[in-house]
């Protein structure tokens, strides 16, 4: 029996010809990833086991991107541990303010994550990286722990949903409108343990930006990992950006899904998702009578260069509306100052918007954009449980970046494609 | 092994953001973070849990979020173990690395409310409702998780 393309890479990691859904397997990894939440309690973990090196120092990712520049003590420890680990074991791949970005923006951007690759990192969205064909998956601290000691992982082979895209998208309508409305058809726990894999002839269409969104919010949808197959635009992206050279992979024709859900791209329309779960998706154009009390347009989801274009499209020569505070964060320090040679940061400022440097700080509000109670903000985010963005009470409104501009100008939930 | 406790009882989809919210995140010290434990959808959770106490909930239990945290934070609160109808991949693979104890079974979680009385055989994963004196079935853990566990954790399991 053929294997999916999830498969042939877990395969191939695992020194095996063949693997199938259920089985356990123990794989060698290209890449580790963790932050600056979730690293300090795999130090301590990889302290308590005893270990005194790590499988690699090339392969071991380390980004301070939730709480940084730091924004109390207690995360400035957090910070302090990571540094001081990073420099005792000589990790390359450290980034700390000045180099840092959000990590599921940097690590395609520079090159560190590539096709073929088996990667797991210590945050859920690590996920991102089937974009570019690689096998990537969330784990916890104590798999990152053992991932940085022994460059091995633990996995049991994912069956798979095969999602097959057809036509193009309309304009204004992005990859985040594509994975909002796949989460809104099959839940959050749609794909629950599975792959999500995206085939078809509307794939050609699609951005690496998109594909790196859509991917990213797999895990919304329970997914152990969402992948693309690999073409020219993969190839395109890769090439004078991949550090080491890449392995193409493809699912076999005869591999087996569990289901296979077509979805018709020029169909799809601006989409959001309201309170408390992503799966409770709507069209923007019904979202009139929302008024909203913040925008926040960036995050791992929708932090990259063509996020940013879409809101300086949106926000170019306007301004947001009365009551409305715009928040606009460029994940990495690459976008940031193509933000600024481009002069959309100060298009956004003459909108009325403040834009930060990288952090993940208002997506799981963290700092910088908390919502008081009763507040309401559109967001580019990834997820909208209760109090996610701060009290209890507040409301958090998944969208596009185009979305969220157009939002920002009305004072209320908008579909850019009526401006 | 076992478990036996007064019963905490939660709907589908609750996510790692309510178990632990990401504002207490700036510590890895699980004393602290279990202070704040499901405080955005149980406020007084932590004033009513008492050691051996068992958690029973919906589909999806432990959605969202990587944080190991959230594990951390249910098993230092004194939690024994957590039945759900399923569990996010993510949150299962965390609570079996840091020894917490959890069983995924339908049944279980359809007919037991909020105060019973239960115990759990994780060997036969026979779950026991002396409340209303039924017996649900679970999977027990596979092999290797159980000697995951029995080992005190993955960490510890690797050390050999």
């Amino acid at each position: 029996m053929g294997m999916t393309m999830t498969q042939k890479i877990l395969a191939a990691h695992a020194g095996l010809d063949q693997v199938k859904a259920g089985q356990l397997i123990r794989a060698k990894l290209d890449e580790v990833l963790g932050n600056d939440i979730t690293t300090p309690v795999a130090i301590n973990e990889f302290n308590k086991a005893g270990f005194t090196s790590v499988f690699d120092r090339t392969r071991v990712n380390i980004v301070l991107d939730h709480f940084v520049p730091n924004k109390d003590i207690k995360s400035a420890q957090q910070s302090k541990q990571c540094r001081e680990f990073a420099n005792k074991y000589d990790i390359l791949n450290f980034f700390d303010v000045g180099q840092m970005g959000i990590e599921h923006a940097l690590l395609p951007e520079q090159g560190i994550v590539t096709a073929g690759d088996c990667i797991i990192g210590a945050d859920s969205h690590t996920c991102t990286y089937g974009a570019v064909g690689a096998f990537s998956t969330g784990v916890g601290s104590t798999d990152l722990a053992a991932g940085i000691a022994t460059g091995e992982c633990w996995f049991k082979v994912p069956s798979a949903i095969r999602f097959v895209l057809k036509g193009q998208l309309r304009p204004n309508v992005s990859g985040k409108d594509v994975i909002l409305s796949i989460i809104g058809q099959i839940g959050v726990d749609g794909a629950l343990y599975k792959s999500m894999e995206f085939t078809g002839p509307g794939v050609a269409s699609l951005t690496m930006d998109d594909r790196l969104c859509i991917c990213n919010m797999a895990i919304e949808a329970g997914a152990k990992n969402g992948i693309f197959p690999v073409d020219e635009i993969t190839t395109e992206y890769l090439t004078g950006r991949s550090q080491r050279e890449w392995t193409v992979y493809a699912a076999d024709e005869d591999a087996e899904y569990e289901q296979t859900i077509e979805i018709d791209l020029s169909a799809l329309v601006p989409t959001v998702s309201y309170p408390h779960l992503p799966e409770n998706t709507h069209p923007a154009s019904e979202g009139k009578d929302i008024a909203i009390d913040q925008v926040v347009i960036g995050s791992c989801t929708n932090g990259r260069l063509s996020d940013m274009e879409a809101a300086y499209n949106i926000l170019k020569g306007k301004h947001i509306a009365k009551g409305v505070r715009g928040i606009i964060i460029p994940a990495t320090m690459a976008i940031y100052k193509e933000c600024i040679r481009r002069g959309w940061t100060e298009a956004f400022i003459d909108a009325g918007c403040i834009v930060s440097t990288p952090t993940c700080g208002p997506c799981l509000g963290g700092y910088m954009g908390i919502l008081a109670e009763g507040e309401r903000c559109v967001s580019t985010t990834n997820r909208n449980f209760v109090g996610r963005m701060g009290h209890v009470e507040s409301e958090v409104y998944l969208a596009s970046p185009a979305t969220a501009a157009a939002s920002a100008l009305t004072g209320h939930i908008t579909d850019p494609t009526t401006l | 092994m076992n478990a036996h406790g007064i019963v905490h009882k939660y709907p589908d989809n609750v996510d790692t953001d309510v178990i632990i919210p990401a504002r207490y995140l700036n510590t890895p010290n699980a004393q602290e973070l279990a202070r704040h434990c499901m405080e955005d959808i149980d406020a007084d959770f932590t004033t009513r849990v008492k050691p051996g106490d068992i958690m029973v909930a919906g589909w999806n239990f432990g959605c969202g979020s990587s944080r190991e945290h959230a594990p951390l934070a249910i098993k230092t609160a004194g939690v024994s173990c957590v039945i759900a109808k399923t569990f996010a991949r993510i949150f299962y693979r965390n609570a079996i690395n840091i020894g917490l104890p959890i069983l995924e079974c339908e049944a279980a979680s359809d007919a037991i409310a909020a105060g019973d009385e239960v115990s759990v055989d994780f060997d036969t994963g026979v779950i026991t409702n002396l409340t209303k004196n039924e017996t649900y079935q679970a999977e027990p853990f596979p092999s290797f998780i159980q000697e995951i566990i029995s080992k005190g954790g993955l960490m510890n399991s690797l050390k050999g």
